[in-house]
C-alpha cells in the first residue's frame, strides 16, 4: 500500500473507533452496526460475484441459514451464543458446498437462475417447516452474544465494537485471499474461464472454493445479525436482500476490497436519512442499479483504483532494481 | 372422478398461464440472449393495468386486457431500447443486473401507486359451467381457451407471416439474418412487444382466480425460467410443453402430496435435471 | 512430441474433425491451415482438452492424454492462446502475467490463510516468472501500463507471454497475428522463432500465407475436417488439392 492509502485507512479506522462518542444518539450507532453486518455479508458476496464473476442470487438465503442456526439453537435449545456462531458458519459452508457443486457447472445465466431458485427454496423451507424454524411467526428474544471476559454485549456501544472487530477481521482475511495467488485465479476465471483453464486452473474446484468462502461469510454475518437484531423472520432469506447487497457492491466498487463496505455504509445511511424513502427506496435503487451498470460499472473504489493505476503507469519506467516496490503497489490494485 | 377432473382442469389452467409467460420469456432469451429477470414484473404490471382499467376507468374485462397488453408491450420495448440494447456489448453480468434493477423499479412503482395490499379483479363470467356431471368455473375454461387460441395465433404469425419468419431467422442464425438484410432492431422491438403482451394477457387471465399484489410476479418468473431451461431456450413447443408439465405437476402435487411445498416442485425438477444435464434438456445448437 | 491418431469430433450429425492423423515434432514450428470452417480451431480445442474427441487418440510425449481436461493438459505442458485475449483491463500488464505460473506452485488454501513462507516463495516465483516472460516477448518497458491501454500487437505478445509463463513444452497459437499489420506480423514471427530456439514446440493456426510459408517447418492442411495434405511449405504450395481447397481466396489475404 502507498503511504497515502495507509494513512487513509488509519484515518477511517480511527473515525470508526471514535464514532460512538460523536454519534448524536444510540439509534445512529445501531444503524452503523447494522451497516457493518451487511458489509460483512456484502464482502462475502463480492468474492464470488466481483472477483470470480458469478452472480449468486442465493446469498441472502445463506445469511438466513446462519441466522436461523443461531436463533433456533439459542432460543429453542439453550446453546451458548458463540458455539452457535461457529456452527452457523460451518452449516452455511456445508450448504454452500452442496449448492456450489450442483450449480457451478452451469454457465453465467443458468447459474444465476439456478441460485435464484435455490434462494427461494431456502426461503420456502424456512417459512413452511415451522416445527423447526417457527415459520412466519419468526424467532424472537434471541440472546445477545455472550460476554467475553469482563465485556458484556447486551448494549449498543459494546455491540458496535464487536461488530466492527468482526468487520476488520473479515476484511483482513478477505485481503489475504484476494491479494494472493488464489485471488488471482479467481480474477482469471472472471476474465475468461477458458483462458483460466489453459493456465492450469481447475475451474470447478476454484469456483466452489470461492462460493463456499462467500457462503461462510454470509452465514457468519447472519449469525451476527441474529445476535444483534434479536428477531428473525423467513423474509431474511428473500432475494431482495441479495439485491440490496448487489447495490452496495456496485456502488462501492465491484471486485474491490473496500467497495462493498463503502457501498453498505453509504446506502444504509442514505436510506436512513431519507426515511420517507424507506418503502419506496427501490424506485430509486432500481434505476440506480441500471444506470450504474450502464455508465459506471466500476463503482467508486474501482474508479479511484483505475485512476491511480493510470497515474502510476504514466510515471517513468522503473529500472530493474526499483521494480519490487512498484509491483508491490500494483499488487494491491487487483 | 369429479375431484380428479378438478385437478386436471387446475393443471391445465396453471399450465396455460405458465406456458404464456414462458413463451414470452423464451422468445426474448432464445432470440436476443437476454435473461429478462424483469419479465415477472411485466406480468405483474399487466395485472395492475388491467385492474386499473377495469375498476377505475370502468372498461370491459376484454378491453382492459387489450389495454394491459398494449401498455406492457410498450414498457417492454422501452426497456429493450433504453437498457438492454445499450448493454449488448457488455459482459452478461450487466444484463442480469440491469434486469434486476428494472424489476425492483417496477415493483416499487406499482406499490407506490396502488399500495401493497391485495386486490381482486372481477371475472367477466363468474358462473360455473356444468357439463355431463362435471363442474368447471367458467374463468378456468376461458383461461385455457384464450391461452390455446393465443398459442395458435402466435404459431401462425411466426410461420405464415413475413414479420414472423424474420424472428425465426434471427433465432436460428443471427449473423446470417442480418446479412440477408433482416433488421435486427425491428425484430428486437417485435420480440419484446410480443413477450410483454403475452405476459400481460396471462396475468389478466389469471387475476380473477388469484389475487393481485406487487410480488405476484416473483414466483411466476422463476418457474418460467425453469420451464424454458427445461424446455429449451427459444423453443416454443418446449415452453408450452414445459408449462403444462409444471402446471400439472403442481396441481396434482398440491392436492395429492402437499399444498405447502407445491412451489418447490418446479425448482426441485430444475435441480434434478440440471444436475445431470448442465446444458438443459434441449441445448440450443445455434449459439 | 504430440501425436494425434484418427482424431474425430462429431457435433450431433456434423463432423467438425474427421479421422485426422498427424505428428508434431519436438522443436519444430508446425502450422495448421485451411479455408474457413475447416475445423482448425476445433482441432486445437481437441488437443488442448476443451472438447472430448468422439474417437481417436492424442499422445503427448508418448503418454495418452485423450480426453483430459484443459487444466490437466496445461499441467502436462500444453500452452495455448486464443483468437481474442481476455485480460484484466484494470490491472497492469505485469499483474496480468503473474497468475500464469500458478500451476507450477504448491501452495494450498491454508498457506493463503496463514501467509506462510511457502506462499510468499510461490508468489515471488510467479512474479519473477512474469518478469522473465515479459522480458522475453520484449515488453518489459510497459510492465506497469494498464492492460486496457495497450495496442493489439502488444496484446498478442502478452498472450504469448501468458502461455510461456506456464512453462509449456508445446504452445498452440490460434491466429497469433490476427488484426496485426505486416510489419508487426514479422515481429511476431521472429518472436515465434525465438520461442522455438528456447526449446518450445510451436503449433499455430494462421491465415496469413506469407507468414506461414516463411515460418513453418511443417504444414498440415485441413478442409471440411479432414487432413488433405501435409508437408514442407514448398510441398504444400505446389499441392493441387490445397490450391483447389482454397481456390486462391486466401493467397491475397496476408
Amino acid at each position: 500500500m502507498t503511504p497515502l492509502q495507509k494513512g487513509l485507512l488509519a484515518a477511517l479506522a480511527a473515525g470508526a473507533l471514535v464514532f460512538p462518542f460523536v454519534a448524536a444518539n444510540d439509534y445512529y450507532i445501531y444503524v452503523m452496526s447494522l451497516a457493518y453486518i451487511m458489509a460483512i455479508a456484502a464482502v462475502g458476496l463480492n468474492l464470488i460475484l466481483g472477483y470470480t464473476g458469478q452472480l449468486n442470487l442465493a446469498h441472502a438465503g445463506f445469511m438466513a441459514i446462519g441466522a436461523y442456526t443461531v436463533g433456533i439453537l439459542t432460543v429453542d435449545y439453550g446453546w451458548p451464543y458463540w458455539a452457535t456462531f461457529v456452527l452457523a458458519g460451518i452449516l452455511a459452508g456445508v450448504f454452500g458446498l452442496a449448492a456450489g457443486l450442483l450449480s457451478l457447472r452451469l454457465k453465467t445465466h443458468y447459474f444465476s437462475i439456478f441460485t435464484l431458485c435455490v434462494g427461494f427454496i431456502i426461503y420456502l423451507i424456512i417459512e413452511k417447516a415451522d416445527g423447526l424454524t417457527h415459520g412466519t411467526v419468526g424467532i424472537s428474544a434471541i440472546p445477545a452474544p455472550t460476554g467475553i471476559g469482563p465485556v458484556q454485549f447486551n448494549s449498543t456501544v459494546p455491540q458496535y465494537y464487536l461488530v466492527f472487530a468482526f468487520l476488520c477481521l473479515s476484511l483482513f482475511v478477505m485481503s489475504r485471499i484476494v491479494n494472493s495467488l488464489l485471488g488471482r485465479s479467481f480474477v482469471a476465471i472472471r476474465n475468461s474461464e477458458e483462458l483460466a483453464e489453459t493456465l492450469g486452473i481447475n475451474l470447478m474446484r476454484t469456483k466452489v472454493l470461492a462460493f463456499v468462502i462467500s457462503t461462510i461469510y454470509a452465514g457468519l454475518a447472519g449469525a451476527l445479525y441474529a445476535g444483534f437484531v434479536r428477531f428473525l423472520g423467513p423474509d431474511l432469506a428473500r432475494e431482495h436482500h441479495t439485491f440490496d447487497m448487489l447495490a452496495f457492491i456496485l456502488i462501492g466498487g465491484i471486485g474491490t476490497l473496500f467497495g462493498p463496505v463503502l457501498g453498505a455504509i453509504l446506502l444504509t445511511w442514505l436510506t436512513q436519512s431519507l426515511q420517507f424513502l424507506e418503502d419506496y427506496r427501490m424506485i430509486v435503487f432500481g434505476p440506480l442499479l441500471i444506470l450504474l451498470v450502464m455508465y459506471f460499472p466500476q463503482g467508486i473504489v474501482g474508479f479511484y483504483r483505475t485512476q491511480q493505476a493510470r497515474r502510476a503507469a504514466a510515471a517513468p519506467a522503473p529500472e530493474r532494481s526499483a521494480r519490487p516496490a512498484r509491483v508491490e503497489e500494483a499488487r494491491v490494485n487487483a | 372422478m369429479n375431484i380428479f377432473f378438478q385437478q386436471f382442469l387446475n393443471g391445465l389452467t396453471l399450465g396455460s398461464v405458465y406456458a404464456l409467460v414462458a413463451l414470452g420469456l423464451t422468445l426474448v432469451y432464445g432470440i436476443l440472449h437476454i435473461p429478462n429477470f424483469a419479465h415477472g414484473a411485466l406480468y405483474m404490471v399487466g395485472a395492475y393495468v388491467a385492474f386499473f382499467l377495469a375498476r377505475s376507468v370502468g372498461l370491459n374485462y376484454w378491453v382492459a386486457m387489450a389495454g394491459a397488453a398494449a401498455a406492457v408491450a410498450v414498457i417492454a420495448v422501452l426497456s429493450d431500447r433504453l437498457i438492454f440494447h445499450q448493454l449488448r456489448h457488455a459482459p452478461p453480468l450487466h444484463d442480469m443486473i440491469a434486469a434486476i434493477g428494472l424489476l425492483l423499479f417496477l415493483e416499487a412503482g406499482v406499490q407506490a401507486i396502488w399500495g401493497a395490499e391485495f386486490h381482486r379483479l372481477q371475472p367477466p363470467y363468474p358462473q360455473i359451467v356444468r357439463m355431463f356431471d362435471l363442474i368447471a368455473p367458467a374463468q378456468r375454461l376461458i383461461i385455457i381457451g384464450a391461452a390455446f387460441g393465443l398459442m395458435i395465433l402466435l404459431h401462425l404469425f411466426l410461420t405464415r407471416t413475413m414479420m414472423g419468419s424474420t424472428i425465426i431467422a434471427m433465432a436460428q442464425n443471427r449473423d446470417g439474418a442480418s446479412l440477408v438484410g433482416i433488421d435486427a432492431t425491428k425484430v428486437s422491438i417485435l420480440t419484446f412487444a410480443i413477450s410483454g403482451a403475452l405476459a400481460a394477457i396471462a396475468a389478466t387471465l389469471f387475476a380473477p382466480i388469484n389475487l393481485i399484489y406487487p410480488a405476484m410476479g416473483n414466483l411466476v418468473i422463476m418457474k418460467a425460467f425453469v420451464i424454458i431451461i427445461l424446455g429449451g431456450m427459444g423453443s416454443i413447443p418446449g415452453a408450452i410443453l414445459g408449462g403444462m408439465v409444471i402446471g400439472f405437476a403442481e396441481s396434482f402435487g398440491a392436492f395429492y402430496v402437499s399444498t405447502d411445498y407445491k412451489d418447490i416442485i418446479a425448482f426441485a425438477l430444475l435441480v434434478l435435471i440440471l444436475s445431470f444435464r448442465p446444458q438443459g434438456l434441449f441445448p440450443s445448437g445455434a449459439r | 512430441m504430440l501425436e494425434v491418431r484418427s482424431l474425430t469430433k462429431r457435433f450431433g450429425g456434423l463432423s467438425a474433425v474427421k479421422e485426422v492423423t498427424a505428428t508434431f515434432e519436438t522443436g519444430r514450428i508446425n502450422a495448421i491451415i485451411g479455408p474457413n470452417g475447416a475445423g482448425k480451431t476445433t482441432f486445437f480445442n481437441l488437443i488442448s482438452g476443451f472438447h472430448r474427441p468422439t474417437s481417436g487418440r492424442i499422445t503427448l510425449e508418448g503418454r495418452d492424454v485423450t480426453g483430459l481436461r484443459p487444466d490437466r493438459m496445461a499441467a502436462l505442458g500444453v500452452g495455448r492462446t486464443f483468437q481474442t485475449t481476455s485480460l484484466f483491463d484494470q490491472a497492469t500488464v505485469l499483474d496480468n502475467l503473474i497468475v500464469g505460473h500458478k500451476l507450477r506452485t504448491q501452495s494450498t488454501f491454508w498457506d493463503v490463510m496463514t501467509n506462510s513462507a511457502r506462499l510468499r516463495a510461490d508468489e515471488r516465483a510467479c512474479r519473477a516468472k512474469a518478469e522473465e516472460v515479459l522480458d522475453f516477448v520484449g515488453l518489459a518497458p510497459i510492465a506497469n501500463r494498464l492492460a486496457a491501454d495497450i495496442s493489439q500487437e502488444e496484446r498478442k505478445r502478452i498472450a504469448f507471454a501468458l502461455a510461456l509463463a506456464t512453462d509449456p513444452k508445446i504452445v498452440l497459437l490460434d491466429e497469433p497475428a490476427g488484426g496485426v499489420n505486416p510489419e508487426e506480423t514479422v515481429g511476431l514471427a521472429n518472436l515465434i522463432r525465438k520461442m522455438v530456439r528456447s526449446g518450445i514446440t510451436v503449433c499455430l493456426i494462421e491465415h496469413k500465407m506469407d507468414m506461414i510459408m516463411s515460418l513453418a517447418d511443417r504444414i498440415v492442411v485441413l478442409d471440411h475436417g479432414e487432413k488433405i495434405a501435409e508437408g514442407t511449405p514448398a510441398q504444400i504450395r505446389a499441392n493441387p488439392k490445397v490450391i483447389e481447397a482454397y481456390l486462391g481466396a486466401d493467397y491475397a489475404a496476408a
